[in-house]
């Protein structure tokens, strides 16, 4: 029983953590993510959770370090120059093994930049934008409904993984309205409790839970945990979408908004007989770099297109190998490609492929 | 004959070295909030948040839950933790660079928030963990490896009185500052710090001891001279007393 | 059976911060000659009788290492 809702994505993103079973938020305003702050705001002391403008988000990312040690659902959500503040308390998260999720609704940098959409923080995301040797798992919604359906999904890897797991969103996913569906409704009282949490040391030996390991022999042995963990998740949890690439010759790489603006473009370059297909990779972190290899034979060129200015490109060239060759057409500073500019664009190249 | 125990060692306290220096406060005031810990009750539910500092490792000290913080940012950790589980007992345990300087915005809106934590608040006028630079405590002519001529108020402005500031706020319910420099003093502190642990368990709002604290080893003197320079140069400029008292705080 | 102290201080906590011995209204504290295994001479009880039992000692010691028990002599009829 479930009907569906017109909501925006700001607003369904939030919807979709409360149904996930979290109950806390703490957020500081920054646009183009105000309305899911302000959601919470509304909702969660309606279902005795706790939203808690923090000063900053410098201390937003340690609050939800704090809750999540506490062993307890945690969420907040912030856009680009948040993000970039945001960067100490995630390399401290991901140090100590605990579980938290996180949103980046991207806008136009570098800097204060614009409000307007981008994906200009891959690498942040991607590439670990914090110090040291760690991942996130990074998952990237093309649609609003793919948005309410993957937060439960990033709230499971959290917990199984004990990690971060951050939903890069961009400004046109966190303003536009869609009818959404939301399949679950979870309740806290239902999740299980985390025997390694710092809740108090009844019964038990105290729990510690540090970043923190003085001896170079401890430390990296956390560190080699720590790329174990990661190792697993590349093996298991890949996520992308395939879309219209049976029989085809060329293939689009693109991700988020973009991958959606791309399935425009490839249904009209099909329509003129152009046997195209899009990749559209899901998970950012791991990134399915085989899944992609294994159209190096199929197709003449790849085309990644992205609003930045070639980040995924990267990871697009290491599974490529340079075995094809790789286009890119971007646009950024919170400019959208067209799906007229984008087929524009593929066809001058294959002209010159030709 | 009867042996009646006048002082036992603290249960809530790990039976081992410390990696703290000779005469260093942070033995007297792990202590005291161990015998607290152990008087109230609180050990099973208790969590302290650990600062960077010299006390980075203090969780390997007491036995309780502990958790790491990153530099400053303690009182919002100590929010999470205390938003997450209201019913624990949560302790922020910071040093005046961490938590007048790096963390001056999490110390002042925890505390304007009136976030029902304890905080910890351990003054020794400097850096003392990473070589003895200069901090926001730090006095007026004091040397140090980052003011080697002595605090020039013309470069680098004056010390900040943390206690007396945050008693402006609501939020807070309780505000102190005390010393461990003598007998009297430490009963007074221990008093004070029973206060502050008292105003949480009440739910009255946000308490805070500030302790003025001997760091020996970077003030360049021994333990019981750094006991007078608290007495002679601290006290002065830093006035022990209760600065904020909400009303049910006992 | 041993005669129970007034004070006992366990040795490889001390750090000689010497406290304790400017603190002790009785001057019963003072320092070991010989050296526990972290390099200190620690503090050790001299004058049994001296020791008035107050509890200053413990009350100032940053390790912890000292414990105060008062011991009474029941009178004999």
């Amino acid at each position: 029983m479930s009907e569906k809702i017109f909501m925006k994505g700001a607003e369904a993103l939030a919807e979709a953590v409360i149904r996930s079973g979290c109950r806390l938020f703490f957020g500081y305003p920054i646009t183009p993510q105000n309305e899911t702050p302000e959601y919470f705001s509304r909702k969660l002391p309606l279902v005795g959770g706790t939203y808690l403008q923090a000063e900053s988000e410098v201390a937003a990312i340690n609050m939800v370090y704090g809750a999540a040690c506490a062993g307890k659902r945690v969420f907040t959500s912030t856009s680009s120059p948040g993000f970039s503040l945001m960067q100490e308390g995630i390399s401290y998260i991901s140090g100590s093994n605990v579980p938290a999720v996180v949103a980046n609704i991207v806008r136009g940098g570098p800097g204060l930049g614009d409000i307007q959409p981008a994906q200009s923080d891959y690498f942040q995301a991607t590439k670990g934008g914090g110090h040291g040797d760690y991942h996130l798992i990074v998952l990237a919604p093309s649609t609003v409904q793919e948005v309410v359906d993957l937060v439960p999904v990033a709230f499971d890897l959290a917990d199984k993984y004990r990690m971060i797991v951050a939903l890069l969103l961009d400004g046109i996913l966190g303003q536009m309205m869609e009818a959404v569906e939301f399949k679950y409704d979870i309740k806290p009282e239902d999740l299980p409790e985390k025997p390694w949490a710092t809740t108090g040391a009844k019964g038990r030996p105290k729990n510690i839970i540090t970043s923190l390991d003085l001896r170079p022999e401890g430390l990296e042995k956390i560190n080699l945990a720590l790329q174990e963990k990661y190792k697993e998740i590349e093996e298991k949890e890949k996520r992308w979408e395939e879309y219209r690439c049976d029989d085809i010759e060329y293939l689009i790489v693109a991700f988020g908004t973009t991958g959606r603006i791309v399935k425009s473009v490839v249904d009209e370059l099909r329509e003129e007989g152009i046997k195209v297909g899009l990749f559209r990779p899901i998970t950012l972190w791991p990134f399915p770099y085989k899944e992609l290899e294994a159209f190096v034979d199929k197709v003449k060129f790849f085309l990644d297109v992205e609003m930045n200015l070639g980040q995924m490109l990267e990871d697009v060239n290491l599974a490529i190998k340079d075995k094809k060759p790789v286009f890119f057409y971007g646009r950024t500073g919170g400019m959208v490609p067209t799906v007229d500019e984008i087929k524009e664009f593929f066809k001058k190249k294959l002209e010159e492929v030709k | 004959m009867t042996v009646k125990p006048i002082y036992t060692f603290p249960k809530s306290l790990e039976k081992r070295n410390t990696h703290y220096c000779p005469g260093c406060h942070h033995g007297i005031i792990h202590r005291l909030v161990a015998e607290l810990i152990d008087e109230m009750k609180l050990l099973e539910k208790t969590v302290i948040v650990w600062p960077v500092g010299c006390s980075v490792l203090g969780y390997e000290y007491l036995k309780t839950d502990g958790v790491e913080a990153a530099h400053g940012r303690a009182p919002a950790m100590a929010t999470g933790i205390k938003r997450a589980r209201p019913d624990r007992f949560v302790i922020s345990y910071q040093g005046d660079g961490d938590l007048a300087s790096i963390g001056m915005a999490e110390i002042v809106h925890a505390a304007a928030r009136g976030e029902k934590i304890t905080v910890v608040f351990i003054n020794n006028t400097n850096y003392g963990m990473t070589g003895g630079q200069m901090a926001p405590t730090t006095l007026v002519g004091q040397k140090t490896t980052t003011s080697p001529y002595g605090r020039d108020p013309n470069v680098c402005g004056y010390p900040i009185r943390v206690s007396e500031m945050l008693a402006t706020l609501e939020g807070p319910a309780y505000i102190a500052r005390a010393a461990v420099n003598k007998p009297a003093r430490i009963v007074q502190a221990k008093k004070f710090l029973r206060k502050a642990f008292n105003a949480q368990l009440k739910g009255l709002g946000f308490s805070m001891v500030e302790f003025l604290s001997a760091c020996p080893v970077q003030w360049h003197m021994t333990p019981v001279e750094s006991l007078d320079r608290i007495e002679k140069e601290l006290i002065p400029y830093y006035p022990l007393g209760e600065f904020k008292v909400k009303e049910g705080v006992e | 059976m041993e005669k129970p102290s007034r004070v006992i201080i366990e040795r490889e906590l001390c750090k000689e911060c010497g406290y304790c011995i400017h603190f002790c209204p009785t001057h019963v504290l003072a320092m070991d000659k010989s050296l526990n295994s972290k390099g200190y001479h620690p503090t050790i009880l001299i004058d049994e009788e001296g020791c008035i039992m107050c509890g200053i000692c413990a009350q100032v010691c940053p390790e912890a290492a000292i414990e105060v028990f008062r011991i009474k002599e029941e009178v004999k009829k």
